[in-house]
């Protein structure tokens, strides 16, 4: 084969004009919503109403429902937790990492990742929150005067946490809006009905397209991407840090940051090939979101996939290498223990399974590829189990061993957040443009002056 | 043929390489109030339009760079000043434990100031008045034609001039743009208004709800409505039917032994002061002296007191038989009253106390002083350079 792989392949294909992708992008705000989408709410919406009941019983009972006791403290709702906010870091890392490496087949899932960053980030927010069971008090977790006269401590892991999650989903939010204000004035020169010009007005702000607007809104797209590059990698670092600062064997290791951030990018990016997988096919944008843009994906998940194999072995390297006694007995339990079972599906489905993708023919293959990465989201979700609960469950004190088992209660309200994550990105979907219709435009074919030299 | 105001022309073009070309030659022919618009940013166009280079970034840097100061003076104030705690061994001022929040904290303010401030400060939005917006020549641009426009108010600006200039570029369609009839404001319209009432009612009736009455409900109310008895509660388990219990007889509570010398006269052979005059045991005594003692006895306890005749004034301090008295018959005054001198027992520890007579003993030796009391006040202001 003689490829020249000097030659860009076209972002866009099927020789799309200008027109015909706003067109494809707008379709499905402008058709009413068929059968499908109805059947597909309801379900995500049966999950989210199963979660949302048990949560309610949770909080009129107590947590005493749920499977945490000593000595595993921290059970699902922590695991949850860490698992939803690394699934909102492949939207930052697509809309603001590539925007910076100058990666033009963002443009095309960038708004939809960016999307599912803040409904994840969303989803994780709610666990610490409900993990205390006085939810209704979460205002003490932020600095404010109070008759009390004491402030929170600045020095707690727990309290980056808070500050972390929180700017987090604000910088993500903004920065998704932003994309979105140019699509917002498409629409509405687009739309003829009175009350969804005036919504379109509204959120627009008054855009007109102008270069001299143009030009200072590249420039805060730039700011803000070099402002969301290290802020994603700051946030999943701090998540390690609630375990990493602590002493305990199997937590206390200076590789979490790099791991946990590998990991984030990992699950994320599968994350967003599972649904991307289905919207493409739905909302036919097949030549927007191409199978050259889902190939590129699975490469990263390929490679932090490795990242992540790599951590899993020096984490073993190093509690024999340290010959801290206490250490060597929690990797080899972790193994070997009652809760090997757990380790070896983190193992083989985040370690073994990603290797598929060394092959071009199953990195290309819609369904292959489909099983793949949801392999990868159940070892995700995994992992983070083992480390919460096998590091808790046999500490320095054997007569306080034990053993955890989630209750229904657990479970339930883990696929009623499943139900929230997928109700919010169906409403997406016919609400909002899933494509960034000025950023896709962009990068069409012959979009850009042909004279040379200017970039 | 109308009345309307005239905002400027505008041109449609079909592609970038021309709108590109188009905007060169406006601005070397020296228009300086035109703009290009275009579905998205067009490489090169800065260029074309001879723009100056954004000025975004220094909002970003100052607000950025507040946001650290910010955090960091924040985090010192409250756990160094407000509310020192050792935490962990590490110093009150923990630089390492503050850089996160400090970080967060800078990416927060740099971002939400960058954003805020081009959408309102540079791009004068929310702004859906603009005379371009709705016409059909922003329909076109926002699809895949690029325009440009020319305000009329450019000192250059020339209808047929401009108008040929489109030609001769190559325009596919020129529009004239007016400003909108009646200049609305769409603030004080009546159904705003009434959506701002509704707003504010439904804001403070949930509040107050929330606070008032939804937190004192169940679940809410759990961690106040617990199975053990609070102060004040009736209680079936006793058969006084108090839930508060008496201590049991004998018991007193910390620090308030009685006084074992309660009604007698002098017994200032058992009393012996146990206070060595420090600065400390002074200053408290005078504090003590000032607040209980002085408004009868006077600020120099010599009888003058401050209640104009309200209580019978007292003797002055200073006589021989008060100086002549023991400290132990002081204390014995003070703690047990005398004449209708009442008792200050339950005002001041036995402590401060003694503290008292201390300082009454050191106003009494200033109000008499000798000498060579006053020789050695020489010798020590002298020692002290004054």
């Amino acid at each position: 084969m003689n490829i020249d792989y000097t030659i860009e392949a076209p972002v866009v294909e099927g020789r799309l004009t200008i027109g015909e992708i706003e067109q494809l992008v707008a379709a499905p705000m402008e058709t009413k919503p068929d059968k499908k989408f109805y059947i597909a709410l309801s379900i995500s919406g049966s999950f989210l109403l199963f979660g949302a009941v048990l949560l309610a019983l949770s909080f009129y009972k107590g947590i005493g429902l749920w499977g945490n006791n000593q000595p595993v403290g921290w059970g699902f709702p922590i695991v949850n937790f860490v698992f939803w906010v690394g699934i909102g870091h492949a939207g930052t890392l697509i809309s603001a990492v590539l925007f910076l490496l100058r990666q033009k087949w963002r443009t095309g899932i960038a708004r939809f990742a960016e999307a599912m960053t803040i409904f994840a980030v969303i989803c994780a927010g709610i666990f610490p929150i409900i993990h205390t069971g006085r939810p209704w008090l979460a205002g003490y977790l932020f600095p404010y005067t109070s008759q009390h006269g004491l402030w929170v401590n600045f020095s707690s892991p727990l309290v980056w946490d808070v500050f972390a999650v929180s700017t987090y989903l604000t910088v993500s939010f903004v920065f998704w809006y932003i994309g979105l204000i140019p699509d917002f004035a498409v629409m509405r020169d687009r739309t003829s009905t009175k009350i969804k010009k005036t919504i379109y007005s509204t959120f627009s702000l008054g855009w007109r397209h102008s270069h001299r607007n143009w030009q200072h809104y590249e420039k805060a797209y730039m700011l803000l991407a070099g402002f969301a590059t290290p802020l994603v990698l700051s946030v999943h670092t701090i998540v390690s840090f609630d375990f990493a600062v602590s002493i305990l064997p199997g937590w206390h290791s200076t590789i979490f940051p790099p791991y946990f951030v590998a990991g984030a990018i990992f699950s994320g990016f599968a994350m967003v090939v599972t649904v991307l997988v289905f919207v493409r096919k739905i909302f036919d944008l097949e030549h927007i979101i191409t199978l050259n843009h889902l190939e590129k994906m699975n490469k990263v998940i390929l490679a932090t996939g490795m990242m992540v194999g790599y951590a899993y072995g020096m984490e073993f390297f190093i509690a024999w290498y340290s010959g801290v006694e206490v250490e060597q007995f929690v990797f080899v339990n972790r193994a070997f223990g009652p809760f090997a079972w757990a380790y070896w599906i983190m193992v083989s489905c985040n370690v073994l399974i990603p290797q598929l993708f060394w092959f071009k023919k199953i990195r290309r293959s819609v369904p292959v590829m489909l099983i793949i990465v949801i392999f990868v989201n159940v070892g995700m979700w995994f992992e983070r189990f083992v480390i919460t609960v096998t590091s808790l469950h046999r500490d320095f004190l054997p007569s306080s061993w034990g053993y955890f088992t989630p209750t229904i209660y657990d479970i339930g309200i883990l696929l009623g957040s499943f139900g929230l994550f997928f109700t919010l990105v169906i409403l997406f979907t016919k609400a909002l443009p899933v494509v960034s219709i000025s950023e896709v435009k962009a990068v069409a074919e012959g979009a850009q002056p042909s004279h040379g030299g200017t970039h | 043929m109308n009345n309307k105001k005239f905002y400027g022309l505008t041109a449609l073009f079909n592609t970038p390489n021309e709108i590109i070309k188009a905007a060169k030659k406006l601005s070397s022919e020296g228009y300086t109030k035109f703009d290009v618009h275009t579905p998205y940013p067009l490489h090169g166009m800065d260029d074309a339009m001879r723009l100056k280079p954004s000025k975004l970034g220094y909002i970003t840097l100052f607000f950025g760079l507040s946001g650290a100061a910010l955090a960091l003076l924040f985090m010192y104030w409250t756990m160094s000043i407000d509310y020192p705690m050792v935490i962990g061994g590490k110093p009150f001022f923990a630089l390492p434990a503050f850089i996160p929040i400090a970080f967060e904290v800078t990416v927060l303010l740099a971002t939400l100031s960058t954003v805020i401030g081009m959408l309102t400060f540079f791009f004068n939005f929310p702004n859906n008045n603009h005379p371009l917006i709705g016409t059909d020549y922003l329909r076109s641009v926002s699809v895949d034609k690029f325009g440009i426009a020319i305000e009329s108010d450019d000192e250059k600006f020339n209808n047929t001039a401009v108008r040929a200039m489109f030609g001769s570029l190559g325009a596919v369609k020129v529009e004239e743009i007016y400003y909108p009839d009646t200049e609305t404001f769409p603030l004080f319209q009546k159904k705003f208004i009434f959506l701002l009432l509704t707003f504010a009612v439904i804001t403070s009736g949930t509040t107050y709800f929330v606070l008032n009455k939804l937190m004192f409900m169940q679940p809410f109310s759990w961690m106040m409505l617990q199975d053990k008895l609070i102060p004040q509660e009736k209680s079936e388990f006793f058969a006084d039917g108090f839930g508060m219990r008496v201590p049991v007889e004998g018991t007193i509570a910390r620090g308030h032994k009685p006084y074992e010398f309660k009604g007698e006269v002098n017994p200032s052979s058992f009393l012996i002061n146990p206070i060595v005059p420090s600065k400390e045991s002074m200053m408290l005594g005078k504090k003590k002296f000032l607040t209980f003692c002085s408004p009868c006895h006077g600020n120099f306890a010599d009888g003058d007191s401050r209640l104009r005749g309200q209580f019978p004034n007292p003797p002055t301090l200073h006589t021989k038989r008060v100086r002549d008295m023991v400290d132990g018959q002081i204390f014995h005054i003070i703690t047990n009253g005398q004449n209708i001198m009442a008792s200050y027992a339950s005002q001041t520890s036995v402590e401060e106390r003694w503290a008292i007579v201390n300082y009454v003993r050191a106003l009494e030796r200033a109000k008499n002083a000798t000498q060579s009391d006053l020789d050695e006040i020489k010798k020590e202001s002298a020692a002290n350079g004054k």
